[in-house]
């Protein structure tokens, strides 16, 4: 579903991606781990297009299309969706009518009928179970005065509404207790599918104890230096980043 | 000649029509306002709090008057309905500058007197004598203007201890063939005790033809009475508006006065409040939505006279296009008033690089013991919440309308009427939206 081909991308001047490689399939867990600086929330941010970020080379097919000549809003109606490693805070917009609009945006990009207020407050209950988020925060103004947590949750109950195909989640674990991350990984793992991608960017292994990936890679220096299978991020956890830069530089 | 004198010309030429078609109260008020006008000049652009506004070209156009009080043709309470249904009111409508008061609007008044001032001047003259024309400040030549012009207008007298339980809605309408100038004035004077919501709302209808509305109001808030005034403009982009507010608060008086701009051509609102008795408290808000070429020009004064009271200003802008808002606003807190706390606040979005928005907060103090503050920002649309709502599919023309709404949201949750706050989210949705600019309130265009 999607192919990322030698990308290359700079913030204000400097380069930072250095040529990316990366190829992800329907039903895959791909993480993404490397230290701090070594480009993984850039490419986060140039998959879903922040404009602050500005590719300089090489190509990104998402389900055959050019995923880098869509709008943000485009990439997201194509499916796909980032959670976002510090949600911003909204103040003066609700949670629903935010929802509201960016469900019945997708569905008019698709070609499906808008939904009644009444379907779309069902679809609300269903996907707020999902992460166990309160109705409370659900009517709030989006992520304004919400814990660290529960802009997490609410991350993936964004997630759960929009049923992207390749979801991002970029340092999803950070500022988690293990009762949070227990909670938004099991949301991760109910919306898992067969037809569904996930690539999870992350610092340490333990979020991957919950959401298992079926591939490592390291990321370091604007590129991909290492891929294996889910024993690569044992292995670093042991042996620490050190050991990717030992062999790196 | 300059644009005063069009209308001093005029006056001079048909003074015995004006005065045999309006009300002694009016008629004796004239001399003093001819006498003002004498040597006055309108404020040109730059001069001191009209830093983006030229009065004497808002007045230049050469606009018929109605001296001759000819009735229109049509009864506005059949032909227009206002843009907030729902909302259980007694509905006052004046049709330009000629107040229409049916038999049924004057039922379930609760003791309120609403009456035209020609009738006023039969059936309630002391409160006329006492008031009318007190306030109104005749430095200002726009003020000496309708004090010298205007044949008509309401009289709105809640008496002591009389507590209306609905609000009144004063619906004003606007329409000319011609290029026609609207001298209009309410006197509204709320005795010991008394309660009173008031909702002003300003339509034009049709479009094409230059309106300018001349507008006077008065408000005297007695002993412990609460006046909350919400003045709706939602008229046109050939419509002018030039609207000065006076206000006096007694002892443990609460005034509210919401200003909220939705849709005009040229606006300048004029509020200036005297707090003359002790633990009086003052509310004045101000929405302004503006796109295109439209202009909304706030000045604000409010002055302490005496120690223990509190006011509190926001005024609150959006501006797109290539849309120009002003707000001068001053608080002035005189010698020998401790305990005043006062706040003055204005904040601007301005959503296009061509907007506009010129702020000049000011404080004036001379007493120490005292709580003053004022803050102004200028800002545009946060770009990082743009960025994390288009992620989610929300294209980028909803994302800057959402931004748009929630700028204003806790200025309209301020709005005490239940029935004026939802349907402000309403129309506020529809103005950033675009599709307010049909004329949604009137039966005659049946849009």
């Amino acid at each position: 579903m999607l192919e990322i081909k030698d990308l290359c991308a700079s913030v204000e001047g400097k380069e930072i991606l250095k040529g990316v490689n990366l190829t992800v399939r329907p039903g895959e867990v791909h993480a993404i781990m490397g230290p701090n600086g070594s480009g993984k929330s850039t490419l986060s941010a140039v998959l879903t297009g922040n404009p602050a970020y500005t590719v300089t080379g090489g190509s990104v097919q998402f389900y055959g299309k050019d995923l880098l000549a869509l709008s943000p809003e485009d990439r997201a109606h194509e499916g796909l969706f980032l959670s976002f490693q510090y949600p911003v805070e909204i103040p003066g917009v609700s949670m629903v009518n935010f929802m509201k609009v960016a469900v019945n945006e997708k569905r008019k990009y698709l070609g499906l009928k808008e939904l009644s207020a009444s379907e779309f407050l069902k679809l609300m209950r269903e996907k707020r179970a999902v992460v166990e988020l309160d109705n409370k925060l659900a009517s709030r103004a989006v992520n304004e005065g919400f814990s660290g947590g529960e802009k997490k949750r609410n991350e993936i109950f964004q997630m759960a509404m929009l049923e992207p195909r390749l979801s991002i989640l970029d340092e999803t674990d950070s500022g988690l207790d293990i009762d949070a991350l227990r909670i938004v990984a099991s949301g991760v793992n109910r919306l898992k599918s067969q037809d569904n991608a996930t690539i999870v960017i992350t610092h340490y292994q333990r979020l991957l104890d919950y959401i298992k990936p079926d591939f490592v890679h390291i990321l370091y220096k604007g590129r991909i230096v290492m891929s294996a299978g889910p024993e690569l991020a044992l292995e670093l956890e042991e042996k620490g980043y050190d050991w990717i830069k030992q062999n790196n530089d | 000649m300059n644009a005063l004198e069009q209308y001093i010309g005029l006056y001079r030429e048909y003074r015995e029509v004006v005065e045999r078609n309006a009300p002694a109260a009016l008629n004796a008020l004239r001399p003093a306002a001819l006498d003002a006008l004498a040597t006055a000049r309108l404020p040109r652009k730059g001069q001191e709090d009209y830093e983006a506004i030229d009065m004497e070209a808002i007045f230049a156009p050469d606009y018929g008057v109605n001296v001759t009080r000819l009735d229109y043709d049509i009864d506005p309470t059949e032909s227009f309905r206002c843009d907030v249904p729902n909302l259980s009111t007694c509905l006052f409508h004046t049709y330009n500058d000629v107040p229409h008061i049916s038999a049924t609007s004057r039922r379930n008044l609760d003791g309120v007197v609403v009456e035209t001032l020609t009738e006023a001047t039969a059936n309630h003259p002391d409160v006329l004598a006492g008031h009318l024309g007190r306030l109104a400040r005749l430095d200002d030549p726009t003020v000496a203007l309708n004090t010298l012009l205007a044949q008509d207008g309401l009289l709105v007298y809640v008496p002591d201890g009389v507590s209306a339980s609905k609000p009144i809605q004063l619906l004003n309408i606007l329409s000319a063939a011609h290029p026609t100038m609207v001298v209009r004035r309410l006197l509204v004077v709320a005795g010991k005790n008394a309660h009173v919501r008031l909702l002003a709302c300003d339509h034009t209808q049709g479009s094409g033809t230059q309106v300018l509305n001349l507008q006077v109001i008065e408000v005297v808030a007695g002993r412990n009475a609460t006046v909350d005034f919400y003045d709706l403009e939602e008229s046109g982009t050939d419509t002018s508006r030039v609207s000065s507010l006076f206000v006096e608060q007694h002892e443990g008086s609460s005034v509210l006065v919401d200003g909220i701009t939705l849709m005009n051509g040229i606006t300048r609102n004029n509020s200036h409040v005297q707090v003359v008795g002790e633990h009086a408290s003052t509310e004045l808000l101000g929405m302004t939505i503006a796109s295109g070429h439209q202009h909304v020009d706030t000045r604000s004064f409010v002055s302490h006279n005496v120690p223990r009271c509190t006011s509190n200003q926001m005024f609150k802008y959006v501006l797109a296009d290539e849309a120009i808002g002003a707000f001068a606003g001053k608080v002035l807190i005189k010698e020998g008033c401790p305990r005043v706390e006062a706040y003055q606040g204005n904040r601007n979005l301005c959503a296009s690089p061509s907007a506009r928005m010129y702020t000049k907060p000011q404080l004036e103090i001379y007493t120490d013991d005292v709580k003053a503050s004022h803050g102004t920002t200028i800002g545009q649309l946060d770009e990082e919440a743009m960025f994390y709502m288009r992620t989610r599919g929300v294209s980028q023309e909803s994302a800057r309308r959402l931004l748009m709404q929630a700028f204003m949201s806790d200025v309209i949750d301020g709005v005490r009427l239940d029935v004026l706050r939802d349907r402000l989210h309403y129309l506020v949705e529809k103005r950033f939206d675009g599709t307010l600019a049909a004329c949604t309130g009137c039966a005659i265009c049946g849009k």
